[in-house]
Order: structure tokens, then sequence, then C-alpha cells
């Protein structure tokens, strides 16, 4: 495969030497001449010095048959333009954008760049899986609607265990969709279901009211 | 008119001025709090520190409410992305950027975001000037 990388950096040039040693070939685009001579020192000369936004340069580097873009600059603006320009102006199949403000990442969707990765969700999903005691879990971003799914763990001494579903005040746009308990099948919970110590709750909800869900479903 | 504006440099606060004092209500942003020092004293809309990229920062400037949006700031890219969080998340009514890069701006242009080149402008400008002065 042809794939040309946006950004020399760390991330950048590590993955290119990956990805050579898988047998692809690829061109780095990298605004920095040193970093650029480095690059091409020490990797073969594939990196050329420019900007990833700018279609004159694209053209050189033969953006139009390229089977894949992958920015991973540090900026996210700068990834994003650089994915949409090989997208609309350069019909590239493929678009990877590296993330690290975690709310672009339905932005980013939207505006068509393919696959994304958020460095910080990354390191947040790695944290929740060696701490278990995390009270709410990111599952999932459901694409376009700037919903996610959330697990949110009940401590057993909770002030809300014993407490019907109805009793408590959701947020807004806020659905629990599955109630697991270790000794019941998992349950769609109904507005009788009462909260028990040990559950997780899954549940449907915007990120901006992820505090608000853990609050109501395990008290201050 | 609410309006919001992304950049206080000399045309973002020339343009808040111009607003400010036609009866519109604006809020300029911006990273630098020292960038604030373009607006005149007699400016009476708000000035707020803030990256216009990022969500959290729109949403304190009010472009919930806001019925225009302007991205001035140095880099190109900042106000192609920070135009399309306006007009795809906020839904704002008219957004309109700069973008310095007039090959940047016809790409653009094709997925529909309004924007001003003031390189081709300027350029174009400069060519009138000498051909009609000729």
């Amino acid at each position: 495969m042809y794939i040309i990388v946006i950004g020399g950096g760390r991330v950048g040039y590590y993955l290119t030497k990956a990805l050579l040693n898988e047998g692809h070939e690829i061109t780095i685009i990298e605004k920095n001449p040193i970093v650029c001579n480095t690059i091409n020192e020490e990797l073969g000369t594939i990196c050329v010095r420019g900007d990833g936004c700018e279609a004159s340069l694209l053209d050189e580097v033969g953006m139009e048959r390229a089977d894949m873009v992958v920015a991973v600059t540090s900026d996210d603006e700068d990834n994003l333009i650089a994915c949409q320009i090989a997208k609309h102006r350069f019909h590239v199949p493929r678009t990877i954008a590296r993330i690290r403000n975690p709310q672009n990442e339905i932005l980013f969707k939207k505006l068509g760049v393919d696959i994304t990765i958020t460095t910080t969700n990354i390191i947040i999903e790695a944290i929740e899986e060696v701490v278990p005691t995390h009270p709410l879990t990111h599952l999932l971003t459901v694409r376009d609607k700037g919903l996610e799914l959330v697990e949110v763990k009940i401590p057993p001494k909770a002030i809300t265990v014993g407490k019907t579903l109805k009793e408590l005040k959701l947020p807004a746009r806020t659905t629990l969709v599955l109630v697991i308990s270790k000794d019941k099948n998992p349950q769609v919970p109904t507005p009788d279901t009462i909260i028990r110590g040990g559950e997780q709750i899954i549940a449907v909800t915007p990120p901006e009211s992820e505090e608000a869900l853990r609050t109501v479903l395990r008290g201050a | 008119m609410k309006v919001v504006i992304m950049g206080c440099g000399r045309v973002g606060a020339q343009l808040a001025t111009l607003l400010d004092a036609a009866g519109h209500t604006v809020t300029v942003l911006d990273i630098d709090a020292y960038s604030f020092r373009r607006l005149p004293p007699t400016f009476g809309g708000s000035a707020l520190l803030g990256n216009g990229i990022d969500e959290v920062a729109l949403k304190r400037a009010g472009i919930e409410e806001a019925e225009a949006f302007f991205a001035l700031t140095q880099g190109d890219n900042r106000n192609i992305m920070a135009a399309q969080i306006a007009k795809h998340i906020f839904n704002v009514k008219r957004v309109i950027c700069r973008i310095y890069d007039p090959l940047r701006q016809d790409i653009f242009a094709e997925l529909g975001l309004e924007s001003i080149s003031p390189t081709r402008i300027f350029a174009d400008m400069l060519k009138k000037k000498l051909e009609g002065d000729g």
C-alpha cells in the first residue's frame, strides 16, 4: 500500500518505521527541516519538507494514488484539515487522524475522517482497566449522535442502594439500558428496578452529563 | 445580533469595534489576553480568554445563542476547524473564516464553507492598481 504520513514527530517516525518493515511504500510530510533531515538520514529519502495541507505539495507526493493518509501531527486542527483535503480533493479511500482533545472525536467523524485515534482516551481506558474501582467507564461513542455508552459501578454502600430507579432524576437525554449483577442474568431496567451494591449499570448519555449521571446513580 | 469573533488580532479587534459601535452584541475570543489591548476603551462587548477550537470555550463565549461567527486567527487550519465546529456542531447561521491559502480556500468552498482569502484579494488589488496606473 502507498501510505502518506503527515507529521514526522515521534509518533510519525516510529509509525513509519513499523509500516516500512511491513513492506509498505511511505512518504512523510514534515514542516521542520531538521526533523526532515534526520528522518531521511535514518530511514532513507522518504521525508518531504512542507505543509501537509498545501495542495500543490500533495500533488507532488502523489496523494491521488495514496491508499491511506495518516495525520499524526501534535495539533488536532492540522490533522483534521489534512484528512479533509486528502478525502475531498484527492479522494484518498482511508484517512486516519490522531486526536488530543477527546471532544473532537464527534466533529472529526461528522466531517468525514474515517478513523480517529484519541490518545487521551486510550490512556484513560488503560487506567480504567487496571483501576477497576473507577466509577464510570467510557465504553463507546455513538457515531454522529453526541452520545456515549458508559458503565457505572455501584459501590456496595452507595446511598442509592435500595432505591428504585423511578426515585432518581436522570440527566436529560440519558437512558439506562442494562443492569448487570453477579448473581443474576443481565436485566433491562424498569422504573421499579431496585439498585443494589456491586451492580454495573450500562447507560447512554451525552458526554457533558457523565458526571451528573455518576452522581445520580452512586450518590455524591 | 449576537456575534462571536475568534482571534483578537488587528482584523478581529477592528471588526469587533465596528460591530460593537453598530449596536451588535460582540464577544471576542483569544488565547492571549495581551491581544485584548487592541480593543478601544469604548468597546462595550466582552473579551474572553479561550481557544476557539475548544467546544467548551465556544460555549462560554455564547456560541449557542450566536447568529454569526468569525474565525480570524493567524492559522488557516485553526480557522477552518473552528468555523466547521460553529457550523456543524452549533448550527450558527452565518459562519465566515479567513483562509490565507487560496488553494485551501477553494477546497473548503466546495465543502460549503464561506471564507475570505486576504492573499487572493490583496494580490488582485495590487495587480489592478498597477494595470490601472499603467
